[in-house]
């Protein structure tokens, strides 16, 4: 075959790129360019290469076909700079797709780039500046690198700025390398300068059509080359005002793509339409492009005055109302704005035929948008939950008319886009039938058909149910696309319809064909029987199935399964029996939901029996688990085994914040063979569900997760030092000392049990920490400066005006309460590692807090601290005292975000809990202040503002239960029993010992000024027998308890 | 990275390199050359099958992999297949003899794993001149004697360049994924080792083979261009690339089309593929090449794809089906065999591509895409 051979030009990263003459303009992205964009070298030089990928990124996606890639700055060690970022472009394939053009003026830097990317690159650039000896050097190595290569219209005398000069050393350049080089023509890129115009300067005033010109005269006269050109030099002298720039770059490319420019680098927010400019400015501007006139110059700037952008007022701006439809509901998406969504979707819905193409059409264009700029890290986190909210009401809004339809369908067309797919070769069938978007409404409302059967139904639902009819298996009232089945054997993929009388009716009967002709054309076999039928030949109905079943077992091997729309996968998700955190798990649900996920969400506390049946039901594709407290963490390697031992084969994703990387690796992912991936934030969740469950990924994605995880665990073993562990006794002589005859110890103003009911939470607001808040939005920075931080800042300021809104409603509302309950009693430390609480109230029984110890061993004259230490010993007969607290919030905080998830917004849901564990934490802020000044009243001089008491710079301490310092849950019972806690303002703790509301703190308080914070660290297997006797429990429960903290 | 030629015995025993001899090697090079573009106006070219399965036939134990000169070298060597060139050359001239007996017009050289890169799993990095020179010698030897018998149908030796074993565009490390194994460098010198004694041994043709990263072949292309102007030799280059999976990329992700373009830069004789998937498999990716390209295009898949054994048991007639398609479509000029495949089916292949007449290969201009 002889291939017809043009001599275009060709590059190539993973994908090809060939220019051809009806090629648009091929734009060069110039974003990842030090010298052009001061955020890039910014990033560089602070060596944030993740971030500078992200750039790389986000060019290609907004559609540059190249990007250029420049490190030419005094500052940064260009070379080391381009292989490092060149190598971290080529592990991205969504980058590393489009060709790279290698931008530097030292040649050993474009070299070094030259050698690390595997595709044909553009190098930029080469000319005669330093003679034709190390042109032709340079040309021979770019060739035998395979580049094409830009040449700059330069020689030894200068820089080419008029025409003649122009295409002299262009041509001079060409003969070189095509006819001495051997270099091929159609790999040449001339660059043949753009200068200024309008700058007032006579000798300026040819520079454009100069340069328009000389390419003309390129593109006719040297065979098969390209032309290109940095754009924004033309209108350099317009600086400030954009819209005379965008109109001078728009009219300048208008006139020199003609001419034969057919690459560049164009920045496309700097670029008018050029249809749109103003008569009166497209003549001033082309008067000065094309030199017509000799005071052109002095007219353009004349009217530059006038259109000067000016300054946009603040004012809500509605403009956008008066859009079409579809920008209106794309941006209500976007934007999060559910303010006039309903209006719209109404307006859609008239607008259509069927109100289901307002969800295929309308929103599911707007959610891709969502979409599209949330994987490109233009969107955050809280819009995409907003976006979901919007999503949901919307929805919400069209199911009665969707049912509607259903009850009557006249032209069905039914389903989400998936519905035509038919790729899978899988055998077997398929049961994600149902629409993704619709499957969590309808299926409230496949339930209610459920329990109110027709009579008919209910007979025949009896001969099918449980695998009656010989083993097939049958489900009611199942979804599909957007309609509901009243049986179906998916297995077979045969649909049983009951009709009632009013089918019988012309109408119905015309719309049941067009149902049953849907449903055939997506492969599934119908059949009707009237609710006679099944009542008076109920045997004859049986065996008509039957035969039908059984011809299409039989046809059923060649035949590919019908695909449904539950779109992209069903993902569960839980939060782990005896933890009740899931703020972060409700942000990763919505967010997959968001991205054409189904989400089956078991809520917390979610025993492994019910994850796993649950699984099995719903034969779901991925399991996430969730949780906070450590206890959590086991509960997780429980259900890796259980899932291992019942051999299931789906992925197990892992989040929370305990959970870490490291604890997966090593714990977790040895226990299940299938993948095991711990996902930290919501944005990866995404693409790490989409890489485990999209077909064509999948396996590789798998196969390398387990290799990282087997690797990360193999490294993390290895770097695990070995820690040497003191024997407990040795570790108790080397205790933390304090001088007890010098220690300033302050008897309690008030000692014993009190009870803050209903407090006012006004008083909190001083004392909130919205740091944490932020995180808790995956977005990070310290308040306030992230307010105003480049990326999230604007954002997180919208993020802060909601949960202020939000705060002020709770507290005005009195939506939530706040309960606390504390005491002060007297206490020493007995035995080194135990203090003893003594209170004439607890009559008979004395209470024990027991303390763990540091075990590992420390550098000479560091201790080995237990809290005990901070305690007068008994024997020292000096008489101290311990404090310990609950507080919690978290009241009513259940109840409210259920309200909000009824009303499809998950985005307020979430503000509540997190606005709730703030409070919490408020709380617990505010009534250790009270303590030390007030009630205790050890430090009543204090005067510490909110950022001071962040950085724990008050005297004393408030460790609390599962934290560094006593990393045991246990005490916590001992808390509540000395506080009776439970019984005084309702905290409860669940078998793993969290608190429930979530939204709730407990602690102890100790006074002394030597008390400290401090990590436990690893405990040996001698400490744990020893605190399991003090306990008087016996040492299998304790070892359970501690298992997170033993060294191993 | 450590090599030198001294120390090694049995490399002053080799033939001097001198001028005279060279320019008696280029002289009969260019004929052949010519010999070979000739042919390939003519007829569709035989490639051979696998060498590796033929060797696994011999079952060869550690002490005959070593044989008497390496019966003390510090670490095992079995499965070091090239180093059989050395220990146990008959075996190896056995094979090409089968092959060529088989149809073959091409034999590839026993030096898959011959570059001071891939022999470092065995410490044999000092032994890279003399493994490529002597299987040069082997192939060349048995090539020229049956085509003294069949002067009608001249025989060729393509010196086989594998992809080493390690990848310049990847990291290992999947949690830094700017690191690189190995550097363009490396890559080039060690190419240029390999190519240069391939050369020196005799071979007809260069041939850079299951290429998964483009830019280790691009390394080899550079070494191999350096050697041709160094040297004033034009000698063919045949390029063959491997398509990992069904996604239709190479392990490094490139598009079959990306990767044309990627390598087009050097004059070469021929592009295709081999390896990784079956003759069915590869049909695809070879249209792509086919239809944009005006070089000579080759295809030596592997006899289909490994079964629950890991092994490849398409039979020769099975195979031969599906090269008819290719022929039929008119994709290749070159076909052979890779993995599991054996002499009978390049016989039966040989056959088949009798019958047919080439592809039509404009190569006037030889950086054709």
């Amino acid at each position: 075959m002889i291939v017809e051979n043009k001599k275009y030009l060709k590059l190539s990263g993973l994908e090809p790129l060939i220019i051809t003459p009806e090629s648009n303009f091929i734009n060069v992205g110039e974003r990842t360019n030090v010298a052009g964009s001061k955020k890039f070298l910014r990033l560089i030089k602070q060596r944030n290469f993740e971030e500078a990928l992200s750039v790389a990124r986000e060019q290609v996606e907004n559609g540059a076909q190249i990007i250029d890639v420049n490190m030419d700055d005094g500052l940064i060690d260009g070379k080391e700079a381009m292989v490092k970022f060149l190598n971290l472009v080529i592990a991205e394939p969504d980058i590393s797709k489009v060709p790279i053009m290698i931008d530097s003026s030292k040649w050993e830097i474009i070299e070094a780039g030259l050698q690390v990317v595997q595709g044909k690159c553009v190098v930029n650039s080469i000319s005669l500046k330093e003679g034709e000896a190390e042109f032709i050097h340079h040309a021979k190595l770019i060739k035998r690198y395979g580049a094409a290569v830009i040449v700059m219209a330069f020689d030894e005398v200068g820089q080419a700025d008029n025409y003649d000069r122009r295409i002299e050393i262009a041509k001079r350049s060409y003969d070189i390398l095509v006819n001495q080089v051997k270099f091929a023509p159609e790999d040449i890129i001339f660059d043949l300068n753009i200068f200024p115009v309008a700058t007032g300067m006579e000798e300026h005033r040819r520079n454009a059509v100069d340069f328009i010109e000389a390419t003309r005269w390129v593109r006719e006269n040297l065979p098969h080359v390209s032309v290109s050109g940095g754009v924004s030099n033309v209108s350099f002298s317009f600086r400030g005002n954009d819209p005379v720039r965008e109109a001078m770059h728009s009219v300048f490319l208008y006139h020199a793509i003609k001419a034969g420019m057919n690459i560049g680098i164009v920045n496309p927010a700097m670029l008018a339409v050029y249809d749109d400019i103003p008569k009166d400015l497209l003549e001033r501007v082309e008067d000065v492009m094309l030199d017509r006139r000799d005071d052109a110059t002095e007219r353009l700037l004349d009217f530059a005055e006038t259109v000067k952008g000016t300054a946009k007022e603040s004012k809500i701006d509605l403009s956008w109302r008066e859009e079409p439809l579809q920008n209106r509901i794309t941006r209500a998406l976007v934007k999060g704005i559910d303010e006039f969504v309903i209006e719209d979707i109404e307006e859609a819905r008239q607008s259509v035929s069927k109100p289901i193409e307002v969800i295929e059409g309308h929103l599911m264009t707007g959610m891709n948008v969502v979409g599209d700029l949330f994987g490109s890290g233009k969107m955050f986190l809280p819009q995409v939950v907003k976006s979901a909210r919007v999503m949901k009401k919307a929805v919400a809004y069209l199911l009665p008319y969707i049912e509607e339809e259903k009850k009557a369908p006249l032209s069905p067309k039914g389903g989400g886009s998936q519905l035509d797919e038919k790729k899978s070769g899988k055998k077997g069938y398929n049961w994600k039938t149902a629409d993704p978007m619709l499957y969590g409404l309808m299926k409230d409302f496949a339930k209610k058909m459920r329990s109110i059967p027709t009579d008919a139904e209910r007979i025949l639902w009896n001969l099918l149910r449980g695998k009656n009819l010989e083993g097939y298996k049958f489900r009611r009232q199942h979804i599909i696309g957007s309609y509901i089945a009243d049986f179906i054997c998916l297995k077979e993929n045969l649909i049983i319809e009951i009709d009632g009388l009013i089918h019988q009716l012309p109408d119905h009967k015309l719309s049941d064909r067009e149902r049953t002709n849907w449903l055939e054309k997506k492969g599934y076999k119908v059949i009707r029987f009237t609710n006679e039928e099944v009542f008076k030949n109920t045997d004859k109905v049986l065996e008509t199935i039957l035969k039908r079943l059984k011809e299409l077992s039989s046809e059923s091997n060649q035949q590919d399964p019908p695909l449904g729309g539950r779109g992209a996968g069903v993902i569960l998700m839980a939060t782990v029996k005896g933890d009740v955190h899931d703020i972060g798990k409700n942000i990763v649900g919505v967010v997959l939901a968001c991205n054409n996920y189904e989400i089956i969400d078991l809520g917390v506390m979610v025993p492994p029996e019910k994850i796993i049946a649950v699984a099995k039901e719903e034969n779901v594709d991925a399991i996430g688990l969730s949780g906070l407290i450590t206890p959590s963490l086991d509960e997780m390697v429980f259900l890796a085994k259980e899932m291992q031992r019942q051999n299931f084969k789906v992925p197990l994703l892992i989040g929370g914040a305990t959970t870490s990387r490291a604890h997966t690796a090593v714990k977790i992912d040895p226990e299940y063979e299938c993948a095991v991936v711990h996902i930290n934030d919501a944005s990866r969740a995404v693409t790490v569900v989409g890489d485990l469950l999209k077909k064509e990924t999948s396996e590789t994605y798998k196969e390398n997760l387990k290799k990282e995880y087997d690797t990360f665990r193999k490294d993390f073993l290895k770097r695990q030092k070995v820690k040497t562990y003191l024997p407990i006794s040795e570790a108790r002589k080397n205790k933390f000392k304090i001088d007890w005859n010098t220690s300033e110890i302050v008897k309690p103003n008030k000692l014993g049990v009190q009870i803050l009911n209903d407090f006012d939470l006004n008083l909190l607001l001083d004392y909130l920490d919205w740091t944490p808040f932020f995180r808790s939005w995956e977005l990070h920075g310290k308040y306030p400066n992230i307010l105003t931080d480049d990326v999230v800042g604007e954002q997180a300021s919208e993020l802060f005006r909601d949960a202020q809104q939000m705060l002020q409603k709770i507290i005005s509302e009195k939506l939530l309460t706040a309960r606390a309950v504390f005491g002060i009693f007297e206490a020493n430390a007995i035995d080194d590692d135990d203090i003893i609480i003594q209170n004439s109230e607890f009559r008979i029984q004395n209470y024990f807090f027991r303390t763990l110890r540091q075990q590992s061993q420390k550098a000479k004259g560091k201790p080995n601290i237990a809290l005990a230490d901070f305690i007068a010993p008994k024997e020292t007969g000096i008489q101290d005292y311990i404090g310990c607290f609950c507080v919690s919030a978290g009241f009513g905080t259940a109840e409210l975000a259920a309200k909000y998830v009824a009303g499809h917004d998950d985005y307020n849901a979430i503000m509540v809990k997190a606005l709730a564990d703030r409070l919490a934490e408020a709380f617990a802020e505010y009534l250790h202040k009270e303590v030390r000044t007030n009630y205790w009243g050890y430090a009543c001089e204090e005067n510490l503002s909110n950022e001071d008491l962040i950085s724990e710079k008050y005297k004393g301490i408030r460790p609390a239960p599962g934290y560094p310092a006593c990393p045991d849950h246990l005490e916590k019972r001992t808390i509540w029993k000395v506080l009776s806690v439970k019984e005084n303002i309702g905290v409860e703790l669940t078998e793993h010992l969290a608190m429930w509301p979530a939204a709730s703190v407990s602690g102890y308080y100790f006074a002394n000024p030597e008390a400290r914070y401090f990590g436990l660290g690893k405990i040996k297997e001698d400490q744990i027998e020893d605190f399991a006797k003090r306990k008087n429990m016996n040492l299998e429960e304790a070892t359970n308890w501690l298992k997170t903290n033993m060294a191993p | 990275m450590k090599f030198t030629l001294s120390g090694v015995e049995g490399i002053q025993s080799l033939p001097a390199r001198g001028q005279a001899s060279r320019k008696f090697e280029l002289k009969i090079k260019i004929q052949e050359m010519n010999k070979i573009e000739q042919a390939l106006q003519n007829r569709i070219l035989i490639l051979d099958g696998a060498m590796g399965t033929m060797l696994q036939r011999y079952k060869f134990s550690e002490e005959d992999f070593r044989g008497e000169r390496f019966k003390n070298f510090l670490k095992s060597v079995k499965g070091n297949n090239d180093l059989l060139s050395l220990t146990q050359p008959q075996a190896i001239a056995e094979i090409h003899s089968k092959y060529f007996a088989a149809g073959a017009d091409i034999v590839e050289t026993n030096t898959f794993s011959s570059t001071t890169i891939a022999m470092a799993d065995y410490d044999m990095q000092d032994l890279v001149y003399e493994l490529n020179y002597e299987s040069a010698k082997i192939a060349k030897k048995v090539a020229d004697e049956f085509t003294a018998k069949e002067q009608h149908k001249p025989r060729f030796v393509a010196g086989a360049i594998g992809p080493t074993n390690k990848t310049a565009s990847m990291s290992p490390d999947v949690n830094d994924p700017g690191f690189r194994a190995i550097s363009f460098e490396e890559l080039r010198v060690a190419y240029k080792q390999q190519a240069e004694a391939l050369i020196d041994g005799g071979v007809d043709i260069l041939l850079v083979e299951t290429i998964f990263d483009t830019l280790n072949a691009k390394a080899a292309l550079f070494a191999i261009d350096e050697i041709k102007e160094e040297r004033n030799l034009d000698i063919p280059i045949m390029i063959s690339g491997t398509i990992t999976d069904a996604s239709g990329r190479t392990l490094s992700g490139q598009t079959a089309e990306a990767f044309l373009i990627s390598i087009s830069h050097i004059p070469l004789l021929s592009v295709g593929f081999n390896c990784a998937l079956g003759a069915k498999q590869l049909t695809p990716h070879l249209e792509v090449i086919a239809n944009r390209t005006n070089l000579a295009t080759s295809a030596y898949p592997n006899a289909g794809l490994p079964n629950a054994f890991g092994e490849y048991d398409e039979s020769p007639k099975q195979m031969a089906e599906q090269v008819k398609e290719y022929l039929d479509k008119q994709l290749v000029n070159i076909i052979g065999g890779c993995c599991g495949t054996t002499p009978e089916h390049i016989k039966l292949i040989a056959e088949i591509a009798s019958k047919y007449k080439p592809r039509s290969v404009f190569n006037t201009e030889k950086t054709a895409v």
